[in-house]
């Protein structure tokens, strides 16, 4: 009987402390990373968002081609026209 | 009938103390995988935001390469022609007239022109600017903001605008060619021509 006593008291004082401390620390844990989540998440959001003009730079690419060719024409056109030097 | 219920309380305590355990069990758990399914949302959103800037940054490479493979055969293309136009000394002087340091650096396809003195090329700047450097305002070469001070003394200062073309005497260098000697103790001397004190030719008369 008294063993029988002696079990309950350890399941009460000992055990159940024990279980609610552990299961506590990991739930404690689990919402401090919910924060962070969600902060990445905003992040990673905004990120993609700044890149919405980076599908400008194709724009860029054909600017840049044309202006590279304008400018050949014209180097062209003054190597023709200018005398070289000496 | 003490023993009975001497185990009957036993028992009762037990279930009392598991009870208590398997709801404590419960409950953390419980909140545990609503904690777990939040983050699982959050990263969700992760990897679509993610997702996005993998494919949207995906083509930025191979175009900055093409757009600097283009600028660079532009520079080169620039870069000989002003050299093959305007020579070696003048392209490194226009150069640098135009950015103030860069004939350090000279061009990328003529390692030779960083050994070369750049000149000063003074055809950069325009009658207009000379003209308004002239007068000490809204130049840029003489002041640093229009609605400010003069820079140069307008009325008797003309360093700044003699600067501008080469470099012969403004800057008064200790050492000059030295101006030519004449008369009879000259180190050099010309023939004397024997026409020099004779009597005039008369002209022939008619």
């Amino acid at each position: 009987m008294t063993l029988w006593w002696l079990g309950d008291v350890a399941l009460l004082v000992v055990v159940l402390p024990v279980v609610v401390y552990l299961l506590r620390g990991v739930l404690e844990v689990a919402r401090s990373i919910v924060p962070s989540v969600q902060a990445i998440a905003a992040v990673a959001a905004r990120g993609s968002k700044d890149l919405d003009a980076a599908a400008l730079l194709v724009t860029t690419q054909d600017q840049a081609t044309q202006t590279i060719a304008g400018v050949a024409n014209y180097g062209g056109s003054l190597d023709v026209i200018l005398d070289d030097a000496g | 009938m003490v023993p009975v219920l001497a185990f009957a309380a036993v028992g009762a305590v037990m279930i009392l103390a598991v009870v208590l355990i398997v709801a404590a069990l419960v409950y953390y758990l419980v909140s545990v995988i609503l904690a777990l399914r939040a983050i699982t949302v959050g990263l969700d959103e992760v990897i679509g935001g993610v997702s996005e800037i993998v494919e949207k940054s995906a083509p930025v490479n191979g175009i900055v390469t093409t757009i600097n493979q283009q600028l660079d055969a532009g520079v080169d293309a620039l870069e000989g022609l002003l050299v093959k136009k305007a020579g070696m000394a003048d392209a490194v002087g226009l150069v640098e007239g135009l950015y103030a340091g860069a004939a350090a650096s000279g061009f990328r396809n003529f390692p030779e022109s960083t050994a070369v003195t750049a000149p000063r090329i003074a055809e950069v700047y325009t009658k207009g600017t000379l003209t308004l450097a002239r007068l000490g305002r809204e130049a840029p070469i003489a002041a640093a903001n229009p609605a400010g001070p003069v820079l140069r003394n307008t009325e008797a200062g003309s360093l700044a605008a003699r600067r501008l073309y080469p470099e012969i005497r403004q800057t008064h260098p200790q050492s000059l060619p030295r101006s030519p000697v004449i008369g009879t103790d000259a180190p050099v001397q010309y023939e004397q021509r024997d026409d020099i004190g004779a009597p005039r030719k008369r002209m022939p008369s008619r």
